[in-house]
């Protein structure tokens, strides 16, 4: 399998009478990385969900290699998702299954493999994230928040997809355990050859994962470039967002 | 002002019709769901257990202490009627068409229901029923399909059991406190009973098991709003199959008993 490239264009999506996303346009590369920035409700979560058909948009286009997924049967939309893998953001690890059955919950259920082999293919997983095998026989609840995200990272992997999305992969998780996490992030992604989908607002994050950046604001892509210019875009407000700083064209619109 | 008030009456009219509307491709679904493979029999199993098994002890006790209050009571009211020697007869006619499958409906509902709503409530606020899909795994046939159907299978179990320990709590009143002869009582009740009482009671009890999986998922699966809203889906689980329990006895007694 390949890595999968994906397209959004004119994507709209409004719940009730809130416009969410008002025409998102974005093209990710195969085997390329990009990340959404954007603030709380700008519709970066809605995008993301969008892509995987957790979401329906109400208007536009969305290809993953080169289909369009919004015509797709739901059937056809959950064996595409064979090829695609997601961190959430509070890990979603299911509670009811120990961490080994968690990782390798995808080949379990679609019985691509026996439980004794799943058992060895968790540990495998595991140790890429720097977990030892004996964390397999935890419940998710034992676990530290930096332990969990690192279990969600290895059950994303685990079935080796060609497409990965990452929801703010760092939130929650102190600076260190951060860019550890980053950086397993990103030795997963180059080892898969796998195109990856992040979405976050933790700009130092975004520079170590990204090498692309894309910001939304109000439901519209207002800006990509390199993720290495975050801060120095000369977009005043992808700047102001990159700086974390009060006054420009983010707050100005807050203030009307 | 009269078209006002027809909206605001036609408004919850229409939001109700489309609620049972929704309601309805839901259990349709999970029916589908439960009929056409893969079928997760792990799930399957560890429901089953947790409806039949565990829930074995509330349904035995409700049923005895049912049993013996059924005897006591109709044998004080009969005695002005001098009917007493119809006290084993209304017993297990009683229990088995009846209160055998209600109570344990109500029970089941109240442990079981609230559970399942809870569970699939705190998974859809936590986003694991999201993750369930980008797994490439149906939700509606992991999570809610092995639920609807152990609890549509164990049901009838339990009413069996409540069954015999309905009618066993009215044997030991009768014979121990109300001066009965052991096989005269066992007579009478053997004598009046008929299959079809049986049969209609366990009919009984696979309908009520399939309401109760039926909104213990609904409400869980539609819970949103965090603690608080899986709180209210496990209130709206219970309340709602109980009263559905009770409004399809009505029904279902209606198919079977109709003079």
């Amino acid at each position: 399998m390949s890595a999968l490239g994906v397209r959004l264009q004119g994507v709209r999506k409004s719940f009730g009478t809130k416009r969410v996303l008002d025409g998102v346009d974005i093209e990710v590369a195969p085997n390329s990385s990009l990340v959404i920035l954007g603030g709380s409700g700008s519709g970066k979560s809605v995008t993301i969900k969008c892509i995987l058909g957790l979401v329906q948009p109400d208007e536009g286009v969305i290809e993953i290699g080169g289909q369009d997924v919004t015509r797709m049967s739901r059937r056809d939309r959950l064996a595409l998702m064979d090829r695609m893998g997601m961190l959430f953001q509070a890990g979603a690890l299911f509670d009811s299954l120990p961490v080994w059955e968690n990782v390798c919950f995808k080949l379990l259920a679609q019985k691509r493999i026996t439980r004794a082999a799943a058992r060895d293919r968790a540990a495998e997983v595991l140790a890429q994230v720097g977990l030892a095998a004996s964390v397999g026989d935890l419940s998710p609840s034992e676990l530290s928040g930096g332990m969990q995200k690192r279990v969600a990272l290895a059950r994303a992997v685990a079935a080796r997809p060609d497409l990965i999305f990452f929801d703010e992969p760092t939130t929650g998780l102190d600076p260190i355990m951060g860019a550890v996490i980053d950086g397993l992030i990103v030795d997963c992604v180059q080892r898969l050859g796998a195109t990856a989908i992040s979405i976050t607002h933790d700009m130092a994050s975004a520079r170590r994962i990204g090498e692309r950046a894309a910001m939304i604001h109000h439901g519209r892509i207002v800006w990509t470039g390199a993720a290495a210019q975050l801060g120095d875009t000369g977009n005043a407000m992808v700047d102001q967002f990159a700086r974390g700083e009060r006054e420009g064209p983010i707050q100005m619109e807050l203030r009307k | 002002m009269v078209g006002a008030a027809l909206a605001g009456i036609g408004r919850p009219v229409l939001s109700a019709c489309e609620s049972v509307g929704r309601l309805a491709l839901f259990a349709a679904e999970a029916v589908s769901n439960i009929i056409r493979p893969p079928f997760y029999a792990r799930q399957f199993w560890r429901h089953f257990v947790e409806v039949a098994y565990f829930s074995l002890p509330v349904v035995a006790l409700t049923a005895l202490f049912t049993g013996m209050v059924l005897a006591l009571q109709s044998y004080t009211g009969f005695a002005r009627f001098n009917a007493q020697s119809a006290v084993a007869s209304v017993v297990v006619l009683s229990v088995v068409r009846e209160l055998g499958p209600v109570l344990a409906g109500l029970m089941v509902a109240g442990r079981i229901g609230a559970a399942m709503a809870a569970e699939l409530g705190t998974m859809r606020v936590t986003d694991q029923i999201d993750a369930l899909t980008t797994l490439s795994t149906d939700p509606m046939k992991y999570l809610v399909a092995p639920r609807i159907l152990a609890t549509t299978l164990a049901l009838p179990l339990l009413v069996v059991v409540a069954d015999i320990l309905g009618v066993m709590g009215g044997y030991l009143i009768g014979t121990v406190k109300l001066g009965f002869v052991s096989a005269a009582y066992l007579d009478s009740t053997w004598d009046v009973l008929e299959a079809m009482d049986v049969i209609s009671g366990l009919i009984k009890a696979a309908v009520f098991g399939f309401v109760i999986g039926l909104m213990g998922c609904w409400y869980g699966f539609h819970s949103k709003g965090g603690a608080q809203g899986v709180g209210l889906a496990t209130t709206s689980a219970v309340v709602v199959a109980s009263i559905l329990i009770l409004a399809l006895d009505y029904v279902v007694t209606e198919a079977f008993f109709s003079p």
